[in-house]
């Protein structure tokens, strides 16, 4: 018999119940919330006179409506007020821990779970956000649910699933300088398009995923679903475990060892077998550049912008020519052509602390060009927030032009104060470059915490390796 | 949930692939706390020709002509016909609650993301996976017959067009016995609350360290 995939062990720990029809019950053991997936599932125990199945696998915090800036007075648009004020009051009716907005540990529900402990090896962990792939960096189950699941989930602790296929997505060699997680996920999207991944859990391994930090393994399992792939996820190793030392909800102690030993199992056998594997050399992936409107309409930044002609796919040539259109872009151009009127250094994909000393180590000694009219930096949470400024990384942006701002998702889907105007080009750091997604007709340019300063100190797209 | 039944509806073809949730029901829209609503805000960024905000009078909006759902022959469709990957991006199950709130049933694509996929079901909104020709074929159709619908009947898995040709479609099992009968998955799972009781005495032996950390 074949060896188990990382996946199926995940899959079998879980299990509660096998069912007839093909389904199964997979217990969850971390459920995140925030504030706008949440309301609807709440009301929903309410109405049918439920209660939480176990409130300490529970944690809660606002971040997608939460302001940057000042948050002494309340938030000014009553709508999203109303929202986080929801949380705030089902959190209190039911019993579950949040981070409120004033609260230091607040932020991107993402970065807050590995940052507290409360995201483990070798847990099943769900969000009512499809970013919640991001924790299978640390060798656990994670994706994103509806509100309707978020329900299930609070009621049962449970969810109906069929298990995904498995693929292997390997990255081997070595990255070059100036090469980061961002450049690697956003080439494995482009290789294999935003639907390559559908029906799979994805593992990422090779030289390059373990010579990652856990934060740049994060951003690499974050953005599986912009492959499709409702989880990603790595191997433990020693970088894993040494990671969650001390965190406030990690073990202590004797369970401390005890999960050590349980969490070194947490890998694929060597003999086990994949549905799919995909293969990248590492040391061919340049900084890339999404320039259309999908995360999978990437280039490298010396490359030349596709022509729609030449793809032989109809459908996908509609796209590129809709994508050019909405963009103000033509094929041919190059991405350093392109001048950013805003940048975005943030989000659930790129604002931990390694990020923002990436984007700082750009910005240290030079100006935002007076081409962008704003450059700003969101830090994932209170705590990263902290540290930044503990290391004087604060300092350095603010002194090179760019804003420091409170944490939340911000720019990212723009549901607070933060966004593009219409026709405005914006350097992203975060995961999507919907049409709309960072504000009504803006346009995003999906690129690292490394390129985005960069490109604000050049005032257009440039290759970081050259300044 | 409703039960999904047997319906003939009129088709609305949808001619790009990729479409995302952001694109189905825009972010703004996100704020409310409501399940109910969405639908005049559907397609938002497509259908009018400035930027919507949340609880505004729609009527008053200036309405792109162009737009299918704006044009008088796809009015009260029930079928959506879609390109490939439909519904990818995020979660949001305003997604599925915009169209159904619209008066959409079923959405026929080539493929869907699997968030959007799995939130529909359980919103009686049903998903029908068919081949790129088949959707390609009814593209041509329905482009060149006004009025043109489509019979879905899940209990049978089929499609049936207005000449009374049949296309098959699959659904899983579970999924299809939920849908015909409107049934709830939560009082469904809290059948087997005995086994997940059994399953949490055993986790918390191996590994405790899961249990009562955050409170």
């Amino acid at each position: 018999m074949a060896g188990k995939t990382l996946y199926d062990k995940l899959w079998e720990a879980h299990l509660v119940k096998q069912r007839d029809d093909g389904t199964a019950l997979l217990y969850i053991d971390r459920h995140l919330l925030h504030e706008v997936t949440s309301p609807q599932a709440f009301e929903g125990l309410r109405f049918a006179g439920r209660k939480p199945w176990r409130l300490d696998a529970n944690l809660a915090t606002p971040d997608h409506n939460v302001p940057t800036t000042d948050r002494s007075g309340p938030i000014e648009d009553e709508v999203s007020r109303i929202q986080v004020q929801t949380l705030d009051d089902n959190c209190d009716e039911f019993g579950i821990v949040e981070f409120k907005m004033h609260d230091q540990r607040q932020g991107i529900v993402h970065v807050v779970g590995p940052e507290q402990g409360a995201t483990l090896p070798g847990m099943t962990i769900v969000c009512g956000d499809s970013h919640t792939a991001t924790h299978g960096a640390f060798g656990a189950l994670a994706h994103g649910i509806g509100t309707s699941e978020v329900e299930h989930v609070l009621a049962t602790q449970c969810l109906i699933q069929k298990k995904m296929k498995a693929m292997l997505i390997r990255v081997d060699g070595k990255l070059g300088a100036g090469v980061t997680a961002k450049d690697v996920v956003l080439a494995i999207i482009a290789k294999i398009g935003t639907a390559g991944g559908t029906g799979y859990a994805i593992e990422f391994a090779g030289d390059v995923i373990s010579s990652l930090s856990m934060e740049g393994r994060m951003t690499i399992c974050n953005m599986a679903i912009e492959a499709g792939a409702r989880a990603g996820m790595v191997a433990v190793d020693d970088k894993t475990i040494a990671y969650f030392e001390g965190r406030p909800y990690a073990p202590k102690g004797a369970n401390w060892d005890k999960a050590v030993a349980y969490w070194k199992t947490l890998h694929s056998d060597p003999d086990a077998k994949f549905d799919a594997v995909v293969e990248l050399n590492g040391a061919e992936i340049q900084p890339q550049v999404s320039w259309g409107t999908s995360p999978e309409m990437v280039v490298a930044i010396d490359e030349q912008l596709p022509d729609p002609d030449k793809e032989n796919d109809p459908v996908k040539a509609d796209g590129m020519r809709r994508a050019y259109e909405y963009m103000g872009l033509k094929p041919g151009m190059k991405m350093s052509d392109v001048v950013p009127d805003r940048v975005f250094i943030g989000s659930c994909t790129n604002s931990r602390i390694e990020d923002l000393r990436a984007a700082a180590a750009v910005a240290k000694g030079r100006k935002v060009s007076p081409k962008v009219k704003q450059a700003m930096v969101v830090p994932g949470s209170g705590l990263v927030k902290k540290q930044a400024e503990e290391e004087g990384l604060h300092k350095i942006f603010i002194e090179a032009g760019f804003e420091w701002r409170e944490p939340g998702c911000s720019m990212c889907l723009a549901m607070n104060a933060d966004r593009l105007g219409e026709g405005e080009h914006c350097a992203s750091t975060s995961n999507r470059n919907f049409e709309g997604r960072q504000g009504y007709g803006g346009r995003t340019h999906l690129v690292s915490p490394a390129m985005a300063a960069a490109a604000a100190v050049v005032g257009h797209f440039v290759d970081v390796r050259s300044l | 949930m409703e039960k999904f039944t047997e319906f003939t509806g009129i088709v609305a073809p949808l001619d790009r692939a990729n479409v995302d949730t952001d694109l189905i029901i825009p972010k703004q829209f996100l704020k409310s706390i409501k399940r109910a609503g969405f639908g005049p805000n559907l397609f938002d960024e497509l259908r009018y020709l400035d930027e919507g905000q949340p609880g505004q009078d729609n009527s008053k909006r200036p309405i792109n002509p162009d737009f299918v759902l704006n044009l008088p022959r796809y009015k009260g469709a029930q079928v959506l016909l879609a390109r490939r990957n439909f519904g990818c991006g995020s979660s949001r199950e305003h997604a599925p609650w915009a169209l159904t709130d619209f008066g959409f049933r079923t959405v026929l694509a080539p493929s869907f993301a699997d968030i959007f996929f799995n939130n529909s079901f359980k919103n009686a909104l049903l998903p029908i996976v068919l081949s790129e020709e088949t959707i390609d074929q009814l593209f041509k159709e329905v482009s060149a017959n006004e009025g043109y619908r489509l019979t879905i009947d899940l209990a049978n898995q089929q499609i049936v067009k207005p000449d009374g040709t049949k296309i098959p479609f699959e659904v899983d099992e579970f999924r299809k016995h939920c849908l015909l009968n409107g049934l709830d998955d939560i009082g469904l799972t809290l059948q087997d609350a005995d086994a997940i009781h059994a399953y949490e005495t055993k986790r918390r032996q191996e590994a405790p360290w899961l249990f009562d950390a955050i409170k």
